[in-house]
């Protein structure tokens, strides 16, 4: 089961330039490990993930295998209105999960 | 009988001289301090199309000696504005030994204020990482830096 934390500030100032932090549980199976038995692991990693503010995309990251596992992004953007913050993770094996935050913006 | 005997081995040495000769010139053009491996080389021209990349603006902090290859704390800056006519389109961050050269490819845009992304990456080696920022008049500027690895990720067994 996979969960993610997010963390957004509640309030914010117009204008004000605020980070955002967000972590999905994932194991990143990087598609290059092998059991004892020799066999190959396939891969199962999370490839894509998105956010949007208010329905208009401000960050986007391909992640690739050595993205460590439950991958953690951070970046920032600026405070413009008061809204919903939406996160969208997608992956191998047809993992998709999405996440919300919402704003205040004085 | 004697004396071709003698001329053989003298060629033979002389060429054999000569091939380690030649040999140990490429060697040393091929490999100056530092070089990076075709593949980082091939991934990098993939995002820059051949474009000139020049050192500066771009801070990569990623701890140079690590525990665990595992997990390492990486954050990438980059000292550009974020305005619409000036701002850092894309980060790009690559490595020189793990099985992919690829680690992440970042967008940005004018709203995130600030260019900068935190995240966690695997290392399975000690190498160097690059980070790589495109900016939106298409200029691409970089940083590098070389890591330590003590435990190594990505091709451990599993138990």
């Amino acid at each position: 089961m996979a969960s993610a934390l997010i963390n957004v500030p509640a309030s914010a100032k117009r204008g004000d330039i605020i980070e955002i932090k967000t972590l999905m549980s994932h194991i990143m199976e990087t598609g290059y490990r092998r059991t004892a038995a020799g066999e190959l692991i396939p891969r199962d990693i999370i490839t894509s993930f998105a956010c949007r503010y208010n329905g208009v995309e401000i960050f986007r990251a391909d992640l690739f295998p050595a993205i460590a596992a439950n991958p953690f992004i951070t970046f920032f953007t600026v405070a413009t209105e008061t809204g919903q913050f939406d996160f969208e993770w997608i992956g191998d094996q047809g993992f998709s999960e999405t996440a919300s935050a919402s704003i205040t913006v004085e | 009988m004697r004396k071709s005997d003698n001329s053989t081995r003298r060629q033979f040495l002389g060429l054999a001289g000569g091939a380690a000769v030649a040999g140990a010139v490429p060697l040393v053009t091929l490999r100056p301090a530092g070089a990076t491996p075709a593949t980082l080389a091939g991934a990098i021209r993939g995002i820059t199309g051949g474009a000139e990349v020049r050192t500066g603006k771009v801070k990569l902090d990623v701890p140079p000696l690590v525990e665990n290859g595992n997990t390492v704390p990486m954050t990438v800056s980059v000292s550009n504005p974020m305005t619409s006519e000036d701002h850092v389109k894309s980060i790009h961050v690559f490595n020189e030994k793990n099985p992919q050269p690829n680690i992440g490819n970042f967008y940005l845009g004018p709203r995130a204020g600030r260019a900068q992304i935190s995240t966690r990456i695997r290392l399975a080696d000690s190498q160097k990482v690059v980070a790589i920022a495109q900016l939106s008049d298409g200029s691409f500027w970089s940083a590098s830096v070389d890591i330590v690895v003590t435990l190594a990720a990505c091709t451990e067994e599993v138990i």
